[in-house]
């Protein structure tokens, strides 16, 4: 049976909320003897802000590492757009489109910003070698068009007096907002963000707010995140996951979830039987 | 048995003790790697100049004659004494180890933090350096090496084994230098081995290699370690040096041990001291048996030159982190 | 205000992506161009031609090739002897093999040969990684060395085991054998070096040329956002051979003559062009032209001033060599680890601001 089609909502501020975009089936992922992630099941709705919350260690990451095919899990399935996913490798996922941004900043240092972005550009660009060789006519033009794309992000995200510099040489706060540039510059249908504002202050925290906001708002991205700060989690999600030890122990909206007893225990750190 | 399989067993027995003179030279590499990070490419070329070294010192040679002689117009050649072995011997080690301080000094102390294909090229510049400068400090002739030990067929060996193969075989031929040279190497790899799990001075070592910043945290002198390290791979790089060189006589081609050690390093992992003693048998044995099996009857012969790489390369495709490497776990 | 930097402000897309952005850059490469095609020639001697230009053009474009590998992909290869080899041999068969075939596609074919084999010693690139890559090539480097040694079709069965040139022409002027011109060879070796050099700026500046940099900096992140590690290695591997065979190639034919391959090959050819990539800068096009133009001038040099002028016997001049080009890379490599490129931008910053400090 093809994902389940609910119905297509409309949420309090205009946004459209579509059917299943991807699902996750009793996934179970297991490094070695450790079991990361047992037996979870949620699914994600098209343009809707999906939370995954959970202390540390509940696996929260590893979830995302499956859905983006970093990881395969020994058990369950994944569908997206109604598919079920097979062996597929990261590159042939991220053209499907899925895009992602890490914890730990993985962007490429020794390259600008501009380059940076541009690097998302990369499953869009077709051009073969002959042609690049020659530039002039078919990769100059392509290159120029992308760079246009590139430039709306860039102007979106208001890095553009950074665009040239190389990106080691930034501070943290901006180094996530070229990685969050990055990841917009693929097209991406579903967006992956693992703790986007880690490290953050209040400020930078609320422009990146905005960003994301703006994000499912304009270009009507799908948006799963990872996030710690409560407050964030309350403010810009549609629906919440929550997760502990591997498990899911809630699922619902922020309301739903915020009083949920079991979230609330395994924050309050209460001994599990 | 036919004398031909005995004469295997002879090709595989000669393969061992190549074999550990191999993991002599890949211990050296071993243990710089651990404690540094760093692969030493000029290792081999410690060899050459150790050796050198210890011949200048025996026969009396004056150092860096031929340039004196270039530049002032003189023509002194020799002291005219000889040193006795034992005492070379020391004085050498004392040279190996002011060549670790230098270094240390010198290169390690400012390539501190920089990539390891960085530090790599820095070896390989040190590597030139150093043979230039044994160059011309001891002249670039081939040197005889003569420290007593006894060389050519052991007569005992091939006497007490003769009675394996019938008519056809006359027993293992198996070179005296190469019998004592395994007994050294076996010793020093035992000694090193023990250095390093029972000593106070081996137990930071460990440390060192595992993560620098925790090492130094407990107060322990990177600068130092990296010193010692240095010095004992001069000292291996020593007896690795008298020993090819007793056999082959001290010229340039000492050298490029340093390149054999490669595949037994890739197959034994970089970081691990019982991988280079069963990677160095390994390639020593597996060369030997190609050559003698494959090698010289179909393709010609001088296979030796390529197969211990092969042999590493389709093993590291197979386990790219070597026999006893660490794991390769890359997480994002 | 001859060199003005500032207050240039690009309207397009099209003249930010300039290589010479800058007015007074764009002319001086003309200008150079210019130079090195029209004056050039008339003033070069053979001695000038075999000791310094002929080495410097034919080493640039090994230096470009292994700096697409290394220095742009980030996979560190020892292997460039072997595969300079692998250019210069297949040069020497379709030489003698097929006496009709131009020169000019003589060497070009083999520029896609060695490229074929580039993409088989690449393979391994797929599952080993870092270092260990690095002593993998070294495999590819001894077997090629020992194949052409060994397997006599190579050279044709002579007895030496060494390959000649045949006497080729181009445009009617001998290019290889014993009649060649001064001139006739620098212009053949300068024109495929420009054409070459433009062809990799290219491709760096692309699409290509980010997801090499990608895979250099973190393969890992590199593949979850959509590139195909094994498509961007292997490129990079064939680019780099493709241009590291025409360099082989062309040093067999144009320059040396006659090859042996264990002397000419080598492991240390292969820490050579290494050097050169280095020194000049991984990752920079201008870097491999410095890096070359450094260790060809060096040892001319230093073999001037020592035997020259010091009138020192010639095998101490050697070892000095050693000792000088040692040290100088340890030196080079303590105080800028990224080579001449960015020592040459970081003394255009610094004439920037001239003289003020900061």
């Amino acid at each position: 049976m093809s994902a389940a089609i609910a119905e297509p909502t409309i949420t309090e501020d205009g946004r459209r909320i579509g059917g299943v975009v991807m699902e996750m089936r009793n996934i179970t992922l297991r490094f070695g003897g450790v079991t990361a992630i047992k037996d979870i099941s949620f699914d994600i709705r098209e343009g809707e802000v999906r939370a995954i919350i959970g202390p540390n260690g509940a696996g929260k990451s590893s979830m995302l590492n499956v859905i983006n095919g970093f990881y395969h899990p020994q058990e369950g399935e994944v569908w997206f757009r109604g598919e079920k996913r097979g062996p597929m490798k990261p590159y042939q996922i991220a053209r499907q489109g899925i895009a992602r941004t890490f914890q730990n900043i993985a962007l490429f240092k020794g390259m600008s910003t501009l380059d940076n972005i541009m690097t998302g550009r990369l499953i869009h660009m077709k051009t073969g070698i002959l042609g690049q060789a020659i530039w002039k006519g078919g990769a100059e033009r392509e290159e120029i068009e992308n760079r246009e794309r590139v430039e709306k992000i860039i102007d979106f995200l208001e890095i553009q007096k950074i665009r040239k510099a190389p990106v080691g040489s930034l501070p943290y706060g901006l180094q996530k907002r070229v990685e969050l540039g990055r990841a917009l510059a693929s097209d991406p249908q579903l967006l992956l963000l693992d703790e986007p504002m880690a490290g953050m202050n209040v400020e930078e925290k609320e422009d990146m707010s905005r960003f994301i906001l703006d994000v499912n708002d304009e270009f009507g991205t799908t948006i799963a995140l990872i996030e710690h700060d409560m407050g964030v989690v309350m403010d810009i999600s549609d629906r919440v996951v929550v997760m502990d030890y591997g498990a899911k122990i809630g699922d619902g909206t922020p309301d739903e979830v915020r009083q949920d007893q079991k979230v609330i225990d395994a924050y309050l750190g209460v001994s599990h039987d | 048995m036919p004398a031909e399989f005995w004469y295997g067993v002879e090709v595989m027995l000669n393969g061992l003790m190549a074999g550990v003179m191999y993991s002599l030279v890949a211990l050296g590499f071993v243990l710089i790697f651990k404690a540094s990070g760093i692969f030493n490419y000029a290792q081999g070329v410690m060899a050459l100049f150790a050796a050198q070294t210890l011949v200048g010192i025996q026969t009396g040679l004056v150092p860096f004659s031929h340039l004196i002689n270039a530049m002032l117009g003189t023509k002194i050649h020799h002291f005219g004494w000889n040193v006795p072995t034992f005492l070379a011997i020391l004085l050498t080690i004392g040279v190996m180890v002011l060549f670790a301080i230098i270094v240390e000094k010198l290169v390690l102390k400012h390539l501190v933090n920089q990539e390891p294909i960085i530090l790599f090229m820095a070896t390989i510049g040190l590597a030139y350096f150093l043979e230039g400068f044994g160059d011309l400090m001891w002249g670039s002739e081939i040197k005889k090496l003569d420290i007593g030990i006894p060389q050519g067929g052991n007569v005992w060996v091939e006497e007490s084994t003769a009675f394996l193969g019938g008519e056809d075989f006359y027993g293992f031929y198996l070179d005296t230098l190469d019998i004592y040279a395994t007994v050294i190497a076996i010793a020093l790899v035992a000694s090193l081995v023990l250095f390093s799990q029972y000593t106070k001075t081996g137990r930071a070592l460990r440390a060192v290699a595992d993560d620098h910043q925790a090492a130094l945290s407990v107060g322990i002198s990177l600068r130092t370690i990296w010193v010692i390290v240095w010095s004992i791979a001069g000292f291996v790089a020593l007896v690795a040096g008298v020993m090819w060189g007793a056999k082959s006589g001290v010229q340039f081609s000492l050298s490029l041990i340093a390149l054999k050690a490669l595949p037994v390093l890739m197959l034994g992992g970089f970081t691990s001291i019982p991988g280079a003693i069963i990677g160095g048998l390994i390639i020593g044995v597996g060369e030997k048996m190609f050559e003698f099996l494959i090698g010289a009857p179909f393709l010609g012969g001088a296979t030796e030159n390529w197969f211990a790489y092969m042999l590493a390369l389709v093993f590291l495709i197979f386990r790219p982190q070597g026999l006893f490497g660490e794991k390769i776990i890359e997480r994002v | 205000m001859i060199y003005r930097e500032v207050g240039d402000f690009k309207t397009t897309y099209r003249a930010d992506g300039q290589t010479f952005p800058i007015r007074f850059d764009r002319i001086r490469y003309y200008v150079v161009l210019a130079i090195a095609f029209g004056v050039v020639p008339f003033l070069i001697n053979d001695y000038w031609l075999n000791a310094i230009l002929l080495p410097f053009l034919i080493y640039s474009i090994a230096a470009i090739g292994l700096n697409i590998l290394t220095g742009y992909c980030g996979q560190v290869s020892l292997g460039t002897g072997g595969f300079m080899a692998v250019g210069a041999y297949s040069c020497y068969k379709l030489m003698t093999g097929f006496p009709d075939l131009n020169i000019f596609f003589c060497v070009m074919l083999s520029g896609l040969i060695t490229a074929l084999v580039g993409i088989l010693f690449g393979l391994p690139s797929l599952r080993i990684k870092g270092f260990y890559l690095a002593v993998a090539t070294l495999a590819a480097q001894f077997f090629l060395v020992w194949m052409f040694n060994k397997v006599s079709w190579f050279y044709n069965y002579s007895a030496s085991g060494q390959i000649n040139a045949p006497e080729r022409t181009i445009l009617g002027q001998p290019i290889t054998g014993a009649e060649t011109s001064a001139p006739v060879t620098y212009l053949f070796c300068l024109s495929i070096l420009v054409l070459l050099a433009i062809i990799a700026r290219n491709l760096t500046r692309g699409h290509l040329g980010r997801s090499w940099m990608a895979i250099r900096d973190m393969d890992i992140a590199a593949e979850i956002i959509g590139v195909n590690p094994l498509k961007a290695k292997l490129t990079a591997f064939g680019i780099s051979s493709f241009y590291i065979g025409i360099a082989g190639a062309l040093l067999f034919s144009v320059y040396l003559g006659a090859v042996e391959v264990g002397e000419v090959f080598g492991i240390q050819k292969s820490f050579l062009v290494l050097f050169m990539v280095i020194i000049g800068g991984l990752g920079s096009i201008f870097g491999s032209f410095a890096g070359a133009a450094f260790m060809v001038l060096l040892p001319v040099l230093l073999k001037n001033v020592l035997v020259g002028t010091l009138g020192w016997p010639t095998d101490i001049a050697t070892h000095m060599e050693f000792v000088i080009v040692g040290a100088l890379i340890i030196v080079f490599l303590i105080l800028e680890p990224h080579g001449l490129a960015q020592l040459w931008r970081i003394i255009k910053e610094k004439l920037r601001l001239w003289p003020f400090p900061h």
